[in-house]
Formats: C-alpha cells, sequence, structure tokens
C-alpha cells in the first residue's frame, strides 16, 4: 500500500467508495420506505430485515473503509484547490466516513435495546448478536431518532459532497471526480504515472 | 423430620410402590369420567415459537370455548370442539400482538375464530390420548394432531395438559421465518366442567 501521497485513490477505497455509495442510497430508500404505516406489516417486517441485513454489510465495509482511510490512504490536494476550499473538503470527507459507521451503529442499537428482541439475522445466514445493553421502550424510541436524524443529516451531506464533486468535474474540469474512479475511466491528466514513458 | 429423611422417605416409598412415581393423578375409570364437559375459562391456552439465536415469542389467547364428550368404552369416538378468538392473543408486547392481529398474521378483522375439530382419539395410555382432528384458521384447514394427559379429576371436573406442534406456513402465517420457526408449539391446559 503506497504510504507516501498519491495523486489518485487505490482501486480498495475506489470499490469500498462507491459500495458504501450504492448501500447508503438502498438504505435511505428502504429505511423511508419500510417505516411508512400505510403498507402491508408482513412486507414492512421484510422489508426491516433486509435493512438490517444490508445495514450490518455496510457497517462491515464503512468501518473496512474508516481504518483503511485513517492508515493507508495518503492523497495530494487537487491543483488549484485553495487552503480553505481543501480544509472543508477533508472534512467532509471525513464527518461522511464518520457516519456511515455511526449510522449503521445506531441502527444495531436500536435493534440491540428494543423489548422485542427480534434478532439480527443477517441474508438469513448469520446471527449478529445484539450489544450489551438494557432493553427499554424509551431507549429504542431515543435510538431509533438519533438513527433517522443521522441517517437524514447523512443524506444531505451526501447530495452536498455529490454537488461538489459535480461542480468540480462539469464546472472546474479538474481531476476530484474523475480520482474516484478506476484509472481508465479518468482523463489522462489526471495521473501523473499515465504521463510517464 | 429433617429434609433428609424426607428424601429417604420419599425414596423407600418409591422404591416400595413404583405405581405412585408413574402418574400424577389417580387415573379414574373411563366410566366414571365418561360424560360431556364444557371447557371452562380458567384454562389455559399457551403457545411458543423459537426464535434464530435463542428466545422466542411465548404467548397465550384469553378468549376460547369448547365442549368435549368422552364416550365410556368408546373412547375413539369421543369428540372434542374448540374455538378460540385469536382477536385475545397476548404475548405481553402490544406491538407484537398488533401484529400478530394484522394481516400478516392471524388477520382477526377478517377471520374471527380459529376452530379444532376431532376426528380421532386414540388412547396411549392410562392417562394419556392423541387426538386428531381438523384446525382451522385463516381460511385455511388442515389435519393436526394433540396430545393429550390426563392432570386432574374431580366430581365435577376434569382436566388435561394438550400439547401439539403447528406448522404456521399451513395457515398462511409464516412471515418472519426464518427468524421465528415455523413451529408453533401449543402447551395448554384444558379445565372441563361436567354439564
Amino acid at each position: 500500500m503506497p504510504r507516501s501521497a498519491a495523486d489518485r485513490y487505490d482501486l480498495l477505497t475506489i470499490i469500498l467508495h462507491w459500495l458504501i455509495a450504492a448501500l447508503i442510497a438502498g438504505l435511505l430508500v428502504l429505511g423511508f420506505v419500510m417505516t411508512r404505516s400505510s403498507i402491508d406489516p408482513a412486507l414492512s417486517f421484510s422489508l426491516f430485515q433486509w435493512h438490517k441485513s444490508f445495514g450490518m454489510l455496510a457497517l462491515l465495509l464503512a468501518a473496512v473503509r474508516l481504518l483503511h482511510s485513517w492508515l493507508v490512504v495518503r492523497v495530494k490536494p487537487t491543483d488549484g484547490m485553495g487552503h480553505a476550499e481543501h480544509l472543508a473538503a477533508r472534512s467532509m470527507h471525513h464527518v461522511l466516513l464518520l457516519l456511515a459507521v455511526a449510522v449503521p451503529l445506531a441502527g444495531w442499537l436500536i435493534a440491540s435495546v428494543s423489548p422485542l428482541e427480534i434478532p439480527t439475522f443477517a441474508f438469513n445466514t448469520i446471527v449478529i448478536p445484539h450489544l450489551p445493553v438494557p432493553k427499554s421502550d424509551a431507549a429504542e424510541a431515543w435510538w431509533t431518532t438519533v438513527h433517522a436524524v443521522l441517517a437524514y443529516s447523512t443524506l444531505a451531506l451526501v447530495l452536498l459532497h455529490s454537488l461538489a464533486a459535480l461542480h468540480h468535474h462539469y464546472h472546474r474540469h479538474d481531476g476530484v471526480l474523475a480520482r474516484m474512479f478506476p484509472r481508465r475511466h479518468r482523463s489522462a491528466e489526471t495521473s501523473i504515472r499515465e504521463l510517464k514513458p | 423430620m429433617t429434609q433428609k429423611s424426607v428424601l429417604l422417605a420419599t425414596l423407600l416409598l418409591s422404591a416400595a410402590f413404583p405405581a405412585v412415581g408413574r402418574s400424577a393423578v389417580e387415573v379414574p375409570s373411563l366410566s366414571a369420567a365418561a360424560g360431556r364437559y364444557a371447557i371452562t375459562p380458567k384454562s389455559n391456552i399457551g403457545f411458543a415459537v423459537d426464535q434464530v439465536g435463542g428466545g422466542g415469542i411465548k404467548g397465550r389467547f384469553g378468549k376460547f370455548s369448547g365442549t368435549f364428550n368422552l364416550k365410556a368404552g368408546d373412547l375413539a369416538h369421543s369428540i372434542v370442539n374448540f374455538e378460540l378468538q385469536p382477536e385475545s392473543v397476548s404475548t405481553g408486547q402490544d406491538r407484537v400482538d398488533a401484529f400478530l392481529r394484522s394481516g400478516a398474521v392471524f388477520d382477526t378483522s377478517h377471520f374471527e375464530k380459529i376452530t379444532f375439530r376431532s376426528e380421532r382419539v386414540e388412547q396411549t395410555g392410562p392417562d394419556s390420548a392423541h387426538v386428531s382432528g381438523t384446525l382451522t384458521a385463516k381460511g385455511h384447514s388442515s389435519p393436526e394432531s394433540f396430545d393429550v394427559k390426563l392432570t386432574s379429576f374431580g366430581d365435577r371436573s376434569i382436566a388435561f395438559n394438550v400439547s401439539g406442534k403447528i406448522f404456521r406456513s399451513r395457515y398462511s402465517m409464516d412471515v418472519g421465518t426464518p427468524i421465528y420457526s415455523n413451529v408453533v408449539q401449543f402447551d395448554m391446559m384444558i379445565e372441563g366442567q361436567r354439564d
């Protein structure tokens, strides 16, 4: 793994970034639909279980991504970005990395504190134990609110993050968005390595 | 008497009279027990559904009624009729109760009753029997059977422990499998009062 700052993201980061992005989008839709009181209770139950399964997968991938990002990944700031801009981008990335772990963790806590004690049977294959926390209706209501607030905050920040990436790509014409894609999809000027003979 | 001597006396007694330990109640002769009984509200209709990783849902039905007719000399043709109102389910968790009443499980707004009609009674021991019949729930009927064991017998009343396992998939109630077992275990105390 490269320890010195690179001008592009490594393949693991790229794969995890887009997988987690897809999971977050799907989980937000599932989370919204499954909690509508108008839907069939059996369908709601089923959607909850899918939400928990994919949520656990998101937690696992986000934890790997967070550690990998903090311990391994070093990328150079894109040319043409000011200090404040760079700082804002980095802060956004850290907050998103943390939220990607915090939101599913809060979800796990809902399942864990709920007096209903509904098991988390990820993809009908692995029983994920509840966290060792006291159970109560009040704690369940509290963590449900925390989970929802964090999830919708993530949605807002993801939209901001995406708009910034699109702005860089279509208005600034720099390599900010391109470097989150594998090499062949990026324009040549974003990779110094490609310019080398 | 000390605890030890009580234990010793019990051991000696059961060695001398092995039959004492076998049956919890004195088994009445069938002719003494024969007759029509109405199932009393003191009965308990309990059930349990296991869940993956241990534990599960335990509950009971509060509203039910039924009769049984024990025929002396013709136990096989004894008749049991039982019905319960799934609306009366209680598990100690309001949200679970509401889910069980919903269209996902009992659909109590369309199906008010769950009924059992016996078709055959087989004696399996001095105080036990196997009752087979038809269970109807949520618009589906299926053959089911229960094990019955006599637990008490008085002048005008008789009580049994009734247990049985039922696949809820047979009644379109298999929501939540495989997190929750498809098997519902019934453990009931049925008390009958002679008419």
